[in-house]
């Protein structure tokens, strides 16, 4: 993959139907740049994800990767990594051979490969713990060898499926940062789930908002966030918009 | 809803499919071939199947459901008492114990058992010798529907008391706390609260207790006596091997398939478990105080209980070391006999754990496809259909083929692929149990993940599958070949000077009435399942 091309994400009416509720999507992921999908559970941000990661298959429409057509491209073969929230690490493979499947699926590694790992990992902040297990690592480390993996991995889209939800407020904050960091230094398209307003505000530059399976606004955070947001934002923001604008006012001075 | 039937995403699914459809062809292909057998068998001599119909049939019909019948009362009724007991006092010292005691006779092959249950209560038993001793005068045969009855309740009590303890075991704490607030009588209590409990389960149980009776071969085998108490299992194997007459094994044949299929029918009306699996439950604190009179009650069912099922145990272990075991082991037949049993025991355990994998993991795969619509018809056979295998009898199995192989060749030749194949495919529902569970909860984990990071294959199996299923595969695998080394059916029909195996062997030796023989074999025959079961035990019992 070409680091040139601008990896815009392009969903095309797409329309899928889970447990009998239609879902029908239709917008654009800008390139470069972080973009926060919030809405109410339920409304479909974890399916559009897993539409644009390949794990579900539209039952019509496309989704463009650069305006290339890639709706019937198998997960592994898109430019996209994905984070979850969970389940991120093979629990019996240790953090080096998690980081490395990003490299070789059958973890046939050399050692510039190796070298690569070590740096992901010291550039994520867990330099000489590669031969930890999974369950030695605190649930932020963990989070941080799925990222290590995604430098490792080198696909110009990434997707945090409420990747850092189960992490105290801190925590959070600075996994956020590190997001930011590496979508900087990597020009990467970034697409976060996220419950809370605050994130979006932390690092996210637009917002989509999803309910009932469509979008129903989308638009630069600050606005999509404050008092001048669609009405349907506010009811689902409700007091937390307040909130929300004093966590801008703090980031402005 | 606009969904295409097949999405160019999962190209990869289809592959692990095959690897469930594979096990699927060879469990339809080994009972396929014995309807085939039966088939041919009928259309070549339909005058002879004709004949078969006849007052001895109608006979061997009458006898199998009443023994079974019997049986089950003889199973149900006591453990009703014993699990009611062993609910009533939940933290006696050796609980515990008594309740792994329970378990014994599960892993136990038939044989042994029935052994055992000679060495106690036959006529050369240790009963008898009391009863002599005490100048009680003469000791009956037990050979016949009283040894029947005997042999069906030492598998069954425990079993059927296990299940029903479990049926106990979820009667809300509140009941109790409720029942000894407004001071119900130890009556009162089993009428209101532990009754009902039970009664819910009943039905299952004694379907199922019913089916193990209906279908047992090796207990009517070695301690019917004679063709006064036959069933139609046993005359399958007589028909075949005594008198050799296909026409009469193929009617006994069908008629006991109709038979099992009538039943399996009836208990998944009344929702039975046929695999039969019972975990030990944890002792609860109980609310009740229990009088001295029901205390002493209570303690006298569980000696009675302990003593029917331990009694034939230590009969067996002190049988076997009375037995010249050194001399056993030096000779040639017993260690032939052993190196037989452990390979074709061990061949069908890897056979039954490749199959079993290969259907847990289709099955899953197609769930996990389907999402929210119906299960497809493959991915129910993947799951229900293992244990189907149940409905068809090894023996029935055993006899299709051995008709359909005598129109070809030697079906004598074919022992050790027959023994492997069937044994394999019966031990399939319980290897599914060691290893379904963990296989689709580490598939929940890692599917998406490894379809994100493109691992596949061989790439798959080395790096995820294996290294979580190894512990629970060793499981099944511990299982399978006990199961299969202590099973004594379709060798019976098969077996010749040629291929012989432990359990064949001790048929044998004690046909010729060489009962030390006998014991000694039967304990080295025990010792094997037994540290067996131990693994399988072990190895599924830690890490979780």
């Amino acid at each position: 993959m070409s680091g040139a091309e601008i990896f815009d994400i392009t969903i095309d009416k797409v329309r899928f139907s889970y447990d009998g509720a239609p879902m029908h999507f239709d917008a654009t992921i800008a390139a470069n740049a972080i973009t926060a999908l919030i809405g109410p559970s339920g409304s479909g941000k974890s399916t559009l994800l897993n539409l644009i990661a390949g794990f579900e298959t539209p039952s019509q429409g496309r989704i463009l990767f650069a305006g290339r057509d890639h709706t019937a491209v198998a997960p592994a073969e898109r430019p996209v990594s994905m984070v979850f929230q969970e389940n991120n690490l093979f629990a019996h493979l240790d953090v080096a051979a998690n980081v490395g499947l990003g490299r070789s699926p059958s973890l046939k590694l050399d050692e510039a490969d190796r070298d690569d790992i070590s740096t992901a990992l010291e550039r994520v902040g867990l330099a000489g713990k590669d031969k930890r297990l999974p369950r030695e690592l605190s649930g932020g480390e963990r989070q941080r060898v799925a990222l290590a993996r995604v430098l490792v991995r080198n696909r110009p889209v990434l997707l945090l499926d409420e990747a850092f939800a189960s992490l105290g407020p801190s925590l959070r904050r600075d996994m956020l940062d590190l997001v930011g960091e590496l979508q900087r230094s990597r020009a990467m398209t970034v697409l976060m789930v996220t419950h809370d307003p605050a994130d979006a505000l932390r690092i996210a530059a637009h917002t989509i908002f999803l309910e009932n399976g469509c979008v129903v606004a989308s638009g630069d955070t600050a606005t999509m966030l404050s008092g001048k947001a669609p009405a349907q934002v506010q009811r689902y923001l409700g007091g937390k918009v307040r909130d929300a604008g004093d966590t801008i006012a703090r980031k402005e001075t | 809803m606009a969904v295409r039937d097949e999405p160019l995403t999962r190209p990869r699914g289809a592959v692990h499919e095959w690897r469930g459809l594979a096990g699927l062809a060879f469990i339809g292909l080994l009972i396929g071939g014995a309807l085939l057998g039966l088939v041919a068998e009928g259309a070549r001599d339909p005058s002879g199947a004709r004949d078969a119909f006849d007052p001895y049939l109608a006979r061997v019909v009458r006898f199998t459901l009443l023994q079974a019948i019997l049986s089950t009362l003889a199973s149900v009724l006591p453990a009703i008492v014993v699990a009611r007991a062993l609910s009533r006092h939940g933290a006696f010292r050796g609980r515990g114990l008594l309740l792994r005691l329970f378990s014994v006779p599960l892993a136990l092959p038939q044989i042994v058992a029935a052994l055992g249950v000679l060495a106690l209560f036959g006529r050369a038993g240790l009963l008898a010798d009391l009863a002599s001793a005490s100048g009680l005068g003469h000791w009956p045969s037990i050979y016949g529907l009283s040894g029947i009855l005997i042999a069906h309740a030492f598998f069954n009590v425990p079993l059927a008391a296990r299940l029903l303890l479990q049926a106990l075991d979820t009667i809300p704490a509140d009941h109790w706390r409720l029942a000894s607030q407004l001071g119900m009588a130890p009556w009162s209590t089993f009428g209101l609260i532990e009754w009902p409990a039970m009664r819910a389960a009943l039905p299952g149980i004694a379907g199922l207790v019913f089916m193990l009776c209906v279908t047992s071969f090796t207990i009517v085998l070695t301690l019917g006596g004679g063709p006064a108490a036959t069933t139609l299992e046993v005359a399958i194997y007589q028909a075949l091997r005594f008198d050799f007459d296909p026409a009469r094994a193929l009617v006994l044949t069908a008629l006991q398939l109709g038979l099992t299929i009538a039943i399996v029918w009836l208990l998944a009306r009344l929702g039975a478990d046929l695999a039969g699996e019972t975990s030990i439950a944890v002792s609860r604190r109980r609310y009740a105080a229990i009088g001295g009179v029901e205390t002493l009650f209570n303690a006298a069912v569980l000696m009675l209980a302990l003593a029917f099922v331990g009694g034939p145990i230590a009969a067996i272990v002190a049988g076997g070391l009375e037995a010249d075991l050194g001399r056993l082991i030096g000779e040639h037949a017993v260690r032939a006999a052993l190196a037989t049993s452990l390979v074709l025991a061990f061949v069908a355990a890897i056979l039954c754990c490749l199959l079993t994998f290969g259907l847990v993991s289709g099955r899953k795969r197609l769930e996990a496809r389907r999402r929210s619509s119906p299960a497809g018809l493959a991915e129910r056979l993947m799951d229900s259909g293992t244990a189907l295998v149940l409905v068809v009898p090894p023996i029935i199995i055993g006899a299709g083929w051995f008709l359909l192989l005598r129109l070809f060749a030697d079906a004598f030749a074919f022992a050790p692929v027959m023994v492997v194949c069937v044994n394999a495919v019966m031990a399939i529902p319980f290897v599914v149990r060691a290893i379904r569970p963990a296989h689709d909860s580490a598939f929940d984990r890692h599917d998406r993940l490894c379809r994100q990071l493109g691992i596949t294959g061989m790439a798959r199996l080395r790096l995820v599958d294996w290294p979580v299923m190894r512990r629970p595969l060793a499981t099944g695998f511990a299982f399978a070949m006990a199961l299969s080394i202590g099973d004594l059916g379709v060798i019976a029909l098969f077996g010749s000077e040629q291929v012989q195996t432990l359990p064949y062997l001790l048929l044998a030796r004690m046909s010729s009435y060489r009962t030390a023989d006998a014991a000694g074999i039967a304990l080295i025959l025990a010792v094997f399942c037994f540290l067996l079961i131990m693994l399988a035990e072990r190895l599924g019992g830690e890490k979780r």
